[in-house]
């Protein structure tokens, strides 16, 4: 039987794939796509021998940038993303957490300043031998990487 | 940096990631945290405050105009800051009550340092909300120091005590150290016990169930290395302690009250209990005390709570000449 693309192929810009269907919509907000101009397809519950239900992101033109890549390890560590070039796959990205990560996060401490005053939060990544922790910049406090409150 | 302490050398990097973003802030001289000092600044610092405590009364700080920001109540600290200041020439502005300010029409923190800044050429604040020390030292052109922010951090306290507990056995190092009552909400406690571990110490743990040292400090003695045993019983437990660090129960800080009323005396510290202990045992406490020292202590030479508050008086000047070079 004939297989169809569900999707369109994309000649320019990055496909983020095998997000799991619940993180869809949060990689949509952290990457600030709702106020992006460009040609953007969004797909959810395809189906995925990996994770079972999928969700797919391209977007038209764009490389996104490392550091914009790198926070969607906050919440599909397992995503995929590839950089498209005339159709064809130029660069295969891994997900890494980076050093610091600012504004998608909100600090978990009810009485951090950033809870109160208009201050982007900022956390700093701990990359432990057991586990990864967030520690915000400004009230210090820890919160591991599974448990952190996206805004 | 106490930092490297916390974590395995994974993480270096994000440390000096975390330094350079912190050195490229607007002051590079603002005290917001004890984890801001490598032991030689402590130690520079426990040195300076030792030569002011000779000679308290010098004009370092003439014509300087210092403000001090209690966005929350104060006695000791924002008295022996304000102290260090005349005693060293300078000039006091500021407000000791958050009603009185702007804050309570709604001024954002931003706005207010950033106004204050333009009048004096240092800031010590203390504010309510935790962080709130780390954001004002990123916004500010003039050096804040931290009187405390929140429950996070008191890093002139800790410096107080580190003095307090040098002066009176002579040494930081090998030290054994009672820590007792609130281990679980108190700053002191946790700021203490950081910068204790550039020293050897050994800790005991004195709180019942609800108040135990959290397991986050625990976590860090064991990676560093810090010897400290648990305990729930006060009575001789500190015999053989070079320091008994006791702290209050605070109210403010419990959602049940039932809870508090069923811990809140749990500690009394009696003088007949100190006749089994070491001739050098001291007694600190940050103070204010409420019923964890009975009256009866004050008069044992081993109470040190007292002039421990004085002591804050030199180690602020210490500070606050660091802090304007």
């Amino acid at each position: 039987m004939e297989k169809k693309l569900k999707v369109a192929a994309l000649r320019d810009g990055t496909v983020i794939d095998h997000i799991p269907s619940d993180k869809l919509f949060k990689v949509v907000h952290i990457l600030h796509l709702d106020t992006c101009l460009n040609q953007i397809t969004l797909a959810n519950n395809l189906e995925s021998k990996k994770i079972g239900s999928k969700g797919l992101v391209k977007i038209a033109d764009r490389a996104l940038a490392v550091n914009e890549t790198n926070k969607l390890a906050l919440i599909c560590p397992d995503a995929k993303i590839n950089i498209i070039r005339d159709f064809e796959v130029v660069e295969k990205r891994p997900l890494i957490l980076p050093d610091e990560i600012r504004e998608v996060i909100q600090c978990a401490n009810p009485n951090c300043i950033t809870n109160h005053q208009p201050i982007q939060t900022s956390f700093y990544v701990l990359k432990n031998a057991d586990s990864t922790m967030l520690k915000c910049r400004y009230c210090e406090r820890e919160v591991k990487v599974e448990d952190v409150k996206l805004k | 940096m106490c930092w490297f302490f916390l974590v395995p050398n994974l993480i270096l990097g994000t440390k000096k990631k975390e330094k350079i973003i912190r050195n490229n802030t607007m002051s590079k001289n603002s005290l917001v945290s004890i984890s801001d000092y490598s032991k030689e600044e402590i130690l520079s610092i426990l040195l300076s405050a030792a030569d002011f405590e000779a000679n308290p009364n010098r004009k370092t700080l003439d014509g300087k105009v210092i403000a001090t920001l209690f966005f929350e109540p104060s006695t000791r600290t924002r008295l022996s800051f304000e102290t260090a200041v005349i005693r060293l020439g300078g000039s006091i502005i500021g407000f000791s009550d958050a009603a009185t300010s702007s804050s309570s029409k709604g001024e954002t923190l931003n706005d207010t340092i950033h106004m204050v800044s333009c009048y004096a050429d240092a800031i010590v604040m203390r504010h309510p909300l935790d962080g709130a020390a780390r954001y004002a030292s990123e916004i500010s052109p003039v050096p804040i120091i931290n009187a405390g922010d929140g429950s996070n951090q008191h890093p002139s306290q800790t410096l107080l005590d580190l003095y307090s507990i040098l002066k009176t056995q002579g040494t930081l190092e090998n030290l054994t150290i009672c820590l007792v009552g609130d281990l679980k909400y108190g700053r002191t406690v946790h700021s203490l016990l950081m910068a204790m571990s550039h020293f050897n110490p050994t800790f005991k743990f004195i709180a019942p169930d609800e108040l135990k040292m959290p397991e986050e400090y625990k976590v860090f003695c064991r990676k560093n290395g810090i010897k400290f045993t648990e305990i729930a019983d006060l009575n001789e437990s500190f015999n053989d302690a070079d320091i008994l660090y006791m702290t209050r129960v605070q109210k403010e800080r419990f959602q049940d009250l039932m809870e508090y009323e069923r811990v809140k005396n749990v500690y009394t510290l009696k003088n007949d209990m100190l006749t089994k202990s070491k001739p050098n045992l001291r007694i600190l406490h940050p103070l204010p005390r409420v019923n964890e020292i009975d009256p009866d202590v004050d008069k044992n030479e081993k109470a040190y709570y007292f002039k421990q508050a004085q002591n804050g008086l030199y180690v602020r000047q210490a500070i606050m000449c660091k802090m304007l070079n």
